[in-house]
Order: structure tokens, then C-alpha cells, then sequence
């Protein structure tokens, strides 16, 4: 049998092509979906510029040279950048495991890693100290050695990690299932040790799924607000990040700096989304052309 | 002639479910061997072992001569072809050819002559700097070939190396898969459940059917003396006919037909004939005959074939070359000469009817 014919010309309407009725619907779902796009994350960010904007260069000058501030930034980064080097690495043996192995319990791992996405950072914060408090469960032992890790940089980066696990494994997981392990074969057949399959075969074909695992990573760790809040005790020009900064600048009625790092923080966010993706199509066009 | 392959008892399960059983076979040096058998029936389990890539749970594995079972997959030196290529994505066809003497250190000079040769050799002089998504599944295939020869390996394991091709495609590689090999006689082995390609490239079949090795021969011995049913059944087509065993002969109407030597009278024998072993005479010339009637006759280019009614109940296939056509019509009486049968006691996986080709 041959395949029915268009199914445009199959009816015997009175206009050829779509009908007037589904180009309206068409234009109400595109509609829909920008005023969607616009409202929610738009508006937020236009109102964010125009309020710098409007609380001037003064403002921007003297909140980027305070101390304060350049300590938040610089607190940020370091967790950011030691979160990011942990979730990558962890998850990339992580997902390797869950795409390529099976074990008793693997389906149940594999649910848990999504817990993080579930549960609120203030609960996670809370059952950090639970561990670490000077009545949890490891905080005395600890305390006893010399070290301190709440309202201090280790418990900080244990919080933003755990919030920031999911994302690189969900990333490389489908990736690992759609490729299968047959260039991994072939490699090894080729004489190529477990080392050097991993790191001439696996990674490159994970490389986009890295980069946008650790994009994501990198942009929730900057975001980071409740589980840091709790287990640093945002103390000023110490353990206070950038986000807590903001926190207490709208506490403190000083919307124009709050205003201004949060300005800072959302450009870093969408420059690590659409530098990736950027980067992405030009590789893709450098391979058309070869 | 040294083997370049011996296998030793080997066993693999997965599970409950095993997936080859208690295989041995050699495969002398320099030639292409083929695993033949049906999807399932163990043969690409039995080549993953050979390269390393699985490990037996018995058996043991020689290569030119040492026992590789347990040795790691990287230092047996063997190229593996797979079906669907498995080519380096990330890497064009200059680097998917040099992975192998990259990792092997072979210093770059040396390592951009060998691609080089390897490119002439298959034909892709032209498409060194392409990546593997903008070539055909022929190019493709080439590449996965000339990776693998590469690092000059001792072996050359193909699975299913045409399995994923169109028909012209396939033939066209199989006939310059044949030269390549004469011109470069690396010892080979090639996993297909196409018995056409093993019987056209291999000098020595190994037929597998349900994990097992059914016969290991020369294509003539596995196409003219089939060691088991199956094989009768699964190489060449086949017509199949149920008798009786009656002092070494199997009964079927009023023909006796010989070879069931070694079977007891009375019990069930099954012999298959293939279409063009079925001789035609007007008379009836021998006592393997059964007299039978004309149904169709279907001239297919270099032979013709005819259908052949014995009763209500049961047909054969026969073809003949145009010129023994004389005198065969629809609805003519003709007696069918059944002595080149293969007889065997009835096994599992017998079929009742024409195996097919």
C-alpha cells in the first residue's frame, strides 16, 4: 500500500494549506510562550539592569571597591570553583557507573541522585549541621582536631556540592546510554590501555555534556543562598558569599549595591549558558566545513 | 599450514542463558575463516572472546601459539571490525586510522606513512580530513578496516563486517574484501549468518547453531557433506523428506535411498537433497526414484526451478540448467533420482519443508 497522500490535499477543504483556524491557534501558542519567557525571566532581569542604571556609576564604583564586596565575589569563586571541580569529577565516575554497570540497588542510587532537585537548601543547610554542629554527630570529633566545618569555607562547599550533584550525571548519563561502548572496544582492541580509552574516547564524547554540566553547576553554585545561609552564619567580610551579600544589602536598605552584585551574578550565570552554546555551534560549523 | 586461532572448550553464560558451549576449532594461519550460523547461535560471543573483549567461563584460547584466555584485550594485537563501524566520532579518518600507532608510540613520521599506505590501500585517499558522519556506510566500513589493520595485527576478526550495508554495497565490499585479503593474507575471521558471503570469502567454515559448532570443513565439505541436520538445512537450500529406515536405506514411497548406515530399521530417518542434486529422467532409472507431476517451471536465468508434486500431501524444488529442460512441462509424470541425499536421524530444529535459500 502507498502512503496516504499530504494531509493537505486530502480533504477537499475550500483553502489549500493550513486553515485560518490553525494559524490563530498557532500565533495564541507563540504568544503564550514569549509572554511566558518574558514575564518570567525577562522582566526580572530588565528590572534588575534598569535599577542599576537608574542608581548610577557612583553607586556601581563604590560598591565593586568595597572590601566587603570584593571578599564576597572572591568567596563565591572559591566555592564555585571547588564545587565544580568535585561534581565533575565525581559525577563523571558517578554516571560511568550507572550507565555501564549493574549492581544490587543501582535503580535506587540512581533515584537518589535526583534527591537534591526534591528538597529544599534550607534542609539541606539544616542537616548539615546536624553532622557538624557542636552537638551533630561529627562536629565534636572534628572540633577536637582543630577543624572547623561550620561557619566555615568547608561546610559551605560540602552544602553547594550536595545541591549541585545531579547535574553533571544527568547530563553524561544519556549520553554514555545513547553511545554505547563499542568505540571504547574498538579502542581497546586497538591497544589502547583503560587510561588512554578514557581519555581519548569517553571524554571527548562527553565533552559537550561536561561543558553544560558544569555550566549548570557552576551557575547553581553561584546562586546559592538557603543551605549557605545555615551553615556559614554569613558572617560579614568572612563567611559571607555573594548571594548572602545581596541578602543583607536589602536588609540593610541599601538596595543600590544589592542591586548591582546581583546584576554581576546574573551576567556570569547567562555568560556561562550562552558562551557554551555559542561555542558548541561553531564547533559544529568547523565540522560541516570539513 | 600453523593455526593462528585455537579454541579449547569454550563456554560463555550470561546468566542462566549460555551462549556458547563447549566450542573448539582451529583457524590455520593466512586464511579467512568463517563462524556461520543464525542470529543468537553464539558466533559473535565466540569472536568478542577471541579478541578479549569477553572472557570465557571454561575453555581456553590460543594465539599463533600462546594462551591468551586471560591476557588483556590491548595486547593481543588484534583488529576487530565491528557491524556498525564503531568508528571515532570525534575524529576525522587520518586519526581514526592512526589511533592504533598513536598508542602504540610509533613515532609520527612513520605513523603518517602507514596511514598514508592504508589510505591508498582502501580507497580514501580523498576523505582523510572528513569526520565519520559525512561518509557512506561502504566509506565507513573501509575506515573500520583500515583502523584495524593499522598496527599490523596477527588476527582480523570481522563481525558481521556487511551486515549493515545495502545488498550492492555488500557485494561490491566482499569481492574487495577477497583481494585485499589475497594481497595481504592476514589470518582472518569473519562472524555472518550469510552463508552465501562465508561459501564466496572463507577457506574454512565453522557453522554454530544454538552456541555449539555444528561441522568445521572446507565450504565444499559443509555445502556437499553436511555433518548434522542443521547444516543440511542452514547451508543451501534444501528439500526434506521423512522416511523410514529399512537395512541402511531410508524408505520414502517406493524409493530406497542409501546412507542411513548406521541407523536401526524401523526408526525414522530424514534426507535432504538440494534442488540442484534432484535428477530428473522420464524413466525410472534407479531405485532411489519417486515417480512424480509437473506443477510449475520457473526459468530463472542460468537455471530454471521447477516444482514437483509427489503427492497430496508433499512438493520438491528442483533446478535444472535450461538445456535439461526437455520433456519437462507442466503436468508431465517424471521420476526424481533422490541417491545424493544426505540422510541423518531425525534431530530438534528439523524442518518438514524447503529450508530456505
Amino acid at each position: 500500500m502507498n502512503a496516504a497522500p499530504p494531509a493537505g490535499r486530502l480533504s477537499a477543504a475550500p483553502f489549500p494549506g493550513p486553515s485560518v483556524r490553525a494559524t490563530v491557534v498557532r500565533g495564541l501558542l507563540i504568544a503564550a510562550a514569549l509572554a511566558y519567557v518574558g514575564v518570567l525571566l525577562l522582566a526580572p532581569m530588565g528590572g534588575i539592569v534598569f535599577s542599576v542604571v537608574h542608581a548610577g556609576w557612583d553607586v556601581v564604583v563604590s560598591t565593586l571597591s568595597a572590601p566587603d564586596v570584593v571578599h564576597a565575589f572572591l568567596l563565591t569563586a572559591i566555592i564555585t570553583g571547588l564545587v565544580v571541580a568535585a561534581t565533575t569529577v565525581m559525577g563523571v565516575v558517578t554516571a560511568l557507573t550507572l550507565a555501564r554497570d549493574s549492581f544490587p540497588g543501582l535503580r535506587l542510587v540512581d533515584a537518589l541522585i535526583d534527591l537534591p532537585f526534591a528538597l529544599s537548601p534550607v534542609v539541606v543547610g539544616l542537616m548539615a549541621v546536624l553532622l557538624f554542629g557542636s552537638t551533630g554527630w561529627f562536629g565534636p570529633t572534628l572540633a577536637a582536631h582543630g577543624i572547623h566545618v561550620l561557619f566555615a569555607l568547608p561546610s559551605m562547599v560540602l552544602v553547594t556540592a550536595f545541591i549541585a550533584v545531579p547535574f553533571t550525571i544527568r547530563e553524561v548519563v544519556p549520553v554514555l546510554e545513547a553511545s554505547g561502548t563499542e568505540e571504547e572496544e574498538a579502542a581497546r582492541t586497538l591497544g589502547a590501555s583503560a587510561w588512554q580509552v578514557f581519555r581519548h574516547i569517553t571524554v571527548p564524547k562527553l565533552r559537550w555534556a561536561l561543558a553544560y554540566g558544569i555550566a549548570l553547576s557552576a551557575a547553581r553554585s553561584i546562586g546559592e543562598v538557603g543551605a549557605v545561609l545555615i551553615v556559614s552564619g554569613a558572617i560579614q567580610g568572612r563567611t559571607e558569599t555573594a548571594t548572602l551579600f545581596v541578602y543583607r544589602a536589602m536588609e540593610n536598605r541599601q538596595p543600590g549595591a544589592a542591586y548591582v552584585v546581583s546584576l554581576c551574578l546574573a551576567a556570569v550565570s547567562v555568560l556561562l549558558l550562552t558562551g557554551i552554546e555559542a561555542l558548541r555551534r561553531r564547533h559544529d560549523r568547523i565540522r560541516e566545513v570539513a | 599450514m600453523s593455526s593462528a586461532i585455537r579454541l579449547e572448550g569454550i563456554t560463555r553464560r550470561f546468566g542462566s542463558f549460555t551462549a556458547v558451549e563447549d566450542v573448539s576449532f582451529e583457524a590455520p594461519s593466512g586464511s579467512i575463516t568463517a563462524l556461520l550460523g543464525p542470529s543468537g547461535s553464539g558466533k559473535s560471543t565466540v569472536l568478542r572472546i577471541i579478541a578479549g573483549l569477553e572472557v570465557p567461563d571454561a575453555g581456553r584460547v590460543w594465539i599463533e601459539g600462546e594462551e591468551q584466555t586471560h591476557g588483556p584485550v590491548e595486547h593481543r594485537r588484534v583488529g576487530f571490525v565491528f557491524q556498525h563501524y564503531a568508528l571515532f566520532r570525534h575524529m576525522t579518518v587520518r586519526r581514526n586510522i592512526a589511533f592504533g600507532l598513536k598508542v602504540g608510540k610509533v613515532p609520527k613520521a612513520q605513523r603518517d606513512q602507514r596511514v598514508d599506505e592504508l589510505l591508498a590501500l582502501t580507497q580514501l585517499e580523498g576523505l582523510a580530513d572528513r569526520y565519520p558522519d559525512r561518509l557512506s556506510g561502504g566509506q565507513r566500513q573501509r575506515v573500520a578496516l583500515a583502523r584495524a589493520l593499522a598496527p599490523r595485527p596477527r588476527l582480523l576478526l570481522l563481525d558481521e563486517p556487511f551486515g549493515a550495508l545495502d545488498a550492492r554495497v555488500r557485494q561490491e565490499l566482499r569481492t574487495w574484501l577477497a583481494e585485499l585479503h589475497r594481497e595481504l593474507g592476514v589470518t582472518s575471521l569473519l562472524v555472518t549468518h550469510d552463508q552465501e558471503e562465508a561459501l564466496e570469502l572463507a577457506q574454512r567454515i565453522v557453522v554454530m547453531n544454538e552456541g555449539r559448532v555444528e561441522q568445521v570443513g572446507s565450504p565444499a565439505d559443509v555445502y556437499s557433506r553436511p555433518a548434522t541436520p542443521f547444516v543440511a538445512g542452514f547451508v543451501g537450500a534444501a528439500n526434506v523428506l521423512s522416511g523410514t529406515v529399512i537395512s541402511g536405506h531410508v524408505q520414502y514411497g517406493d524409493a530406497l535411498v542409501a546412507g542411513a548406515d548406521g541407523l536401526a530399521d524401523g526408526s525414522p530417518a530424514v534426507a535432504y537433497v538440494r534442488p540442484h542434486d534432484l535428477v530428473l529422467s522420464p524413466v525410472q532409472r534407479s531405485g532411489a526414484s519417486v515417480p512424480a507431476q509437473v506443477e510449475s517451471v520457473t526459468p530463472l536465468g542460468a537455471v530454471a526451478r521447477v516444482r514437483l508434486r509427489l503427492d497430496a500431501m508433499k512438493t520438491l524444488t528442483a533446478e535444472l540448467p535450461p538445456s535439461q529442460l526437455d520433456g519437462i512441462a507442466p503436468g508431465s509424470r517424471v521420476y526424481i533420482d533422490l541417491s545424493r541425499a544426505s540422510v541423518f536421524a531425525p534431530g530438534d530444529g528439523v524442518s518438514d519443508e524447503l529450508s530456505p535459500a
